[in-house]
């Protein structure tokens, strides 16, 4: 029983990392559990605090909105100041390579699909793509990165009334990649600037990829002031290759973030991680944590109301890891934080109530778009962010809980998943850190 | 940790320490498609939403444009292979095993065992049983009959191995690289050590471990399994060392699922009876303890698999979690210094990764530097292949790059053949975690 530290946060993705980095940065020893490699992988890597109301009606400053929310919504819990200050951390943790602090106001970011998507915080490399933005853009697909379909996503902007006028165009991505080659095999190629064999009239000759790339481009350019490729730009030089497209085209150029695999989303994996790790946070991944242990888990009873230590499964057996504190942001429905069958819905490790209503057809609305019930589902807490029994007494006294796991809001209606992972993680992370540097 | 793997059932006679194993009350689907046959991966491939996360962890695509990736080995794969008239593809040969997949899918699909299977029937069905490909491999993957043989006379073979008339016999006849020197076999083996030395040094009725040493560490670096012992031994545990063969990584990883299985089944009968007497399994090399634990459940049903799975742990690992080892390295003190420190795939794959990079912080006089996440890309028998030792040495790349920037000149590492290809891509001398806590907490060593 000795694997022990000072507060354990089970979760990998923005929630569990914000509350790691809050934690250790308060000089807790922070171990992080995930199962898998971050789910950071999937995202889109913008980073929203709040784009739409209740009404469906897009929200110039989510700051000023958040006092309206229902008083289950977390951001109620954490209150204005509590998602500006983990804004500032944020903004620290990921430095020049995010933009959009400046200012209240949502940035609207064009999305692979041609809409428009509110957002408070995104990648410098999508920055040149702003919508409010009134310089003509042209964007450029290539045939073999089917996720996007750039001729559409212009027709789409134009028709969603942008102030500009977009085209969009396919062209082949210069040299001999596979047919099915990974986002991440262009963008190393782009960051090593490999040369490739390229063809023209009757001759071939040998370029660097960034600069063959322009060239391709260059035709198709027509007066454009900016163009906007695929979020292929590079893993680990982002800068750099757009620098270099930039100053061949003689053009702004940026990243249209996509699904998953996602670029953006594992450029900020990696800006979390350090940060972190610099912070002294130890990460622990590759099983999942199905259970837990009370300090009198012999008996079954736990006078003290506190969780001793969380287990992680592999294969039949089971690893105990000790802490004073423990932060819950497994996710929601889609992370397996919030588990459901055709009986219940469930939060599986702790066994923490998630209200629901018991005729599972009251769990959703009938129109696809509507307001369903099920997209709420989530943990109960209170202001101290522990999760709530049905008496409305916390579970444990030790437990808080963060991110997506939290029921009261539909993050995919109102956009406002990454906030609300960032503004309760850091919560959560912080009470942690305080109740263990008091015991000390 | 796969969706496929053989659920643990609390009640089943083969878990024979049910207490600790974690009940398994996952919702079941409706069954609407007939029983399925044995080995059938058709739900873990409909698992698959294409998001193609573990194409981006694939160090063998990184490298090789020409390797289609984990996604099309994995669910593509078996989905194509259920048409009667389809082969399967032989890019499969290309893939090394390393199952960073596994932990790259968000959804669970059980990749790495998809993979397996498709190598073990493309081997089985479609490969020419007298090809030279062939025949390479078998040596290869059963590694221990040659080394069982070239231990008796240690001096000899580590000369002969050493000629080029016998690299250039392995390289133009065998398709082996002579690029590689082989590894010197020890003049006494870890076995023979532990005879001489008349067995356990310790005996417990409740502190007692079964040591699954692996080929590795019995003929070619004994020094690793002696440090094993002392260590456990220091902490009052008795140590047996039961009979076993290879844990089967070679094999799985050359598609030679026949092999594998005879040597699993040993080892399980052999191990499964020990942890009815109390004894947990340790093994000190990351990817035995992975065969053990992950690849026996996925693809064999000898009884007492999935108890051994539950049972065996690597070595660190198991005294984290049943003794203050980071307190007992806190009042140690040794005089090894820096090292650069590689987490072998197999390792990250089980959650060891952060391990004795952790550990050694709480030693005085030691010091561990991860060297980043990439494999180190020999993945055991992959990087002596000719064709594949090129790609072997791509991968392995910026590993060796980070080692050098490194502020070491010993690198570290649990996995035998990492640390062969540490030791060839950047001259280093590599060392186990373990000889370095025998050092600090064991007073007398053998050696």
């Amino acid at each position: 029983m000795a694997i022990e530290d000072d507060v354990v946060v089970i979760g990998g993705g923005i929630a569990g990392m914000t509350a790691a980095l809050a934690a250790a940065r308060e000089g807790a020893g922070v171990r992080l559990l995930a199962h898998k490699e971050s789910t950071l992988r999937s995202a889109s890597g913008l980073v929203d605090v709040l784009g739409y109301d209740a009404d469906e009606n897009l929200l110039s400053d989510p700051f000023e909105a958040v006092p309206d929310l229902p008083e289950s919504h977390p951001y109620r819990t954490v209150g204005v100041e509590g998602i500006r200050d983990a804004l500032a951390l944020f903004d620290d943790a990921v430095g020049d390579r995010y933009r959009g602090g400046h200012t209240d106001r949502n940035a609207l970011v064009p999305t692979h699909g041609g809409s428009v998507k509110p957002t408070a915080r995104y990648p410098a490399s999508a920055a040149a793509g702003l919508a409010s933005d009134s310089r003509d853009a042209l964007l450029v697909g290539f045939e073999t990165v089917t996720d996007f379909d750039a001729p559409l996503a212009a027709a789409h902007l134009e028709s969603a009334g942008v102030p500009f006028s977009v085209r969009g165009t396919v062209i082949s991505f210069p040299g001999d990649f596979r047919v099915d080659a990974k986002v991440t095999r262009y963008a190393d190629a782009l960051d090593a600037d490999e040369r490739v064999e390229v063809r023209g009239d009757g001759y071939s000759t040998k370029l660097p990829v960034r600069e063959a790339l322009a060239e391709a481009v260059k035709p198709h350019l027509r007066g454009a002031e900016r163009v906007g490729f695929p979020a292929l730009l590079g893993q680990h030089r982002p800068a750099e290759v757009r620098e270099s497209l930039e100053a061949e085209l003689g053009a702004a150029v940026f990243e249209v973030p996509m699904g998953p695999p996602s670029l953006p989303g594992m450029r900020l994996e990696g800006a979390l991680l350090s940060a972190s790790r610099e912070a002294g946070v130890r990460f622990t991944t590759g099983n999942p944590v199905v259970d837990y242990e009370t300090a009198d888990d012999r008996e079954g009873t736990d006078p003290d109301g506190r969780v001793a230590a969380v287990r992680v499964e592999r294969n039949g057996a089971a690893i105990p890891f000790h802490a004073d504190q423990f932060v819950l942001a497994t996710g929601g429905l889609v992370g397996k934080g919030i588990d459901s069958d055709r009986e219940g819905v469930a939060e599986p490790i702790f066994d923490c109530r998630v209200a629901h209503p018991s005729d599972r057809y009251d769990w959703f609305a009938d129109d696809a778009f509507g307001d369903h019930p099920f997209a709420r589902f989530g943990v109960d807490v209170d202001d101290d962010l522990r999760p709530l029994d049905s008496a409305g007494d916390a579970e444990f006294a030790n437990l808080r809980a963060a991110g997506a796991v939290l029921g009261g809001y539909d993050l995919a209606a109102e956009k406002s998943g990454s906030g609300v992972s960032l503004a309760t993680g850091r919560a959560a992370g912080l009470a942690a850190a305080r109740e263990v540097t008091n015991y000390s | 940790m796969s969706d496929a793997e053989q659920p643990i059932d609390p009640n089943d006679a083969n878990d024979v320490r049910e207490e600790e194993t974690v009940a398994n009350d996952e919702f079941e689907p409706v069954q609407v498609f007939p029983e399925s046959e044995e080995m059938d991966l058709r739900p873990g491939s409909d698992d698959c939403y294409k998001c193609s996360t573990c194409d981006t962890e694939c160090p063998v695509a990184q490298v090789d444009d020409d390797f289609p990736g984990p996604k099309f080995q994995g669910p593509e794969q078996w989905r194509l292979k259920r048409k009667e008239d389809q082969d399967i593809d032989d890019s499969v040969m290309s893939c090394s095993n390393c199952m960073r997949c596994d932990s790259a899918c968000p959804s669970d699909v059980p990749l790495s065992q998809m993979h397996n299977t498709a190598r073990g029937e493309y081997v089985e069905t479609q490969m020419d049983k007298l090809s030279r490909e062939y025949v390479r491999n078998r040596i290869l993957a059963n590694y221990r009959t040659m080394a069982e043989l070239g231990s008796k006379v240690p001096r000899l073979t580590n000369f002969v191995m050493g000629l080029d008339v016998t690299k250039w016999f392995n390289e133009t006849v065998l398709g082996i690289t002579s690029e590689r020197e082989f590894p010197e076999f020890a003049e006494e083996t870890f076995r023979e050590w532990w005879r001489d030395r008349g067995g356990p040094g310790v005996r417990s009725e409740d502190k007692r471990v079964a040591y699954f040493h692996g080929c590795y560490s019995n003929y070619n670096t004994p020094e690793v399994g002696k440090a094993m012992v002392e260590v456990f031994e220091a902490f009052g545990y008795e140590v047996v060392v039961p009979k076993q063969r290879c844990s089967g990584t070679p094999m799985f990883a050359n598609g030679m699922l026949e092999d594998a299985k005879r040597a699993a089944g040993i080892n399980v009968e052999n191990f499964s009876g020990l942890i009815e007497e109390g004894y947990d399994v340790i093994a000190s090399c990351t990817s035995c303890s992975m065969s053990l634990r992950q690849e026996y459940p996925e693809l064999f049903s000898y009884d007492g698999t999935a108890s051994v799975a539950a049972h065996t742990y690597e070595a660190l690992e198991y005294l984290r979690v049943h003794e203050d080892l980071e307190g007992a390295l806190a009042e140690s003190e040794v005089d090894a210094g820096e090292f650069a420190y590689h987490a072998p795939c197999h390792a990250r794959n089980q959650g060891l990764d952060g391990q004795a990079v952790e550990l050694l912080d709480h030693l005085d006089g030691a010091d561990a530097e991860d060297v980043g996440p990439s494999c180190s890309g020999i993945s055991g028998t992959y990087g002596w292949k000719d064709e594949k030792y090129e790609t072997s040495m791509k991968i392995g790349a910026e590993m060796f790059e980070h080692m050098e920037a490194a502020d070491a000149e010993t690198g570290m590492t649990e996995c035998p053949t990492c640390a062969m290809q540490m030791e060839h891509g950047t001259g280093y001398e590599i060392r186990h975690p373990l000889e370095v806590l025998a050092d600090a907490l064991v007073d007398e060593r053998s050696d």
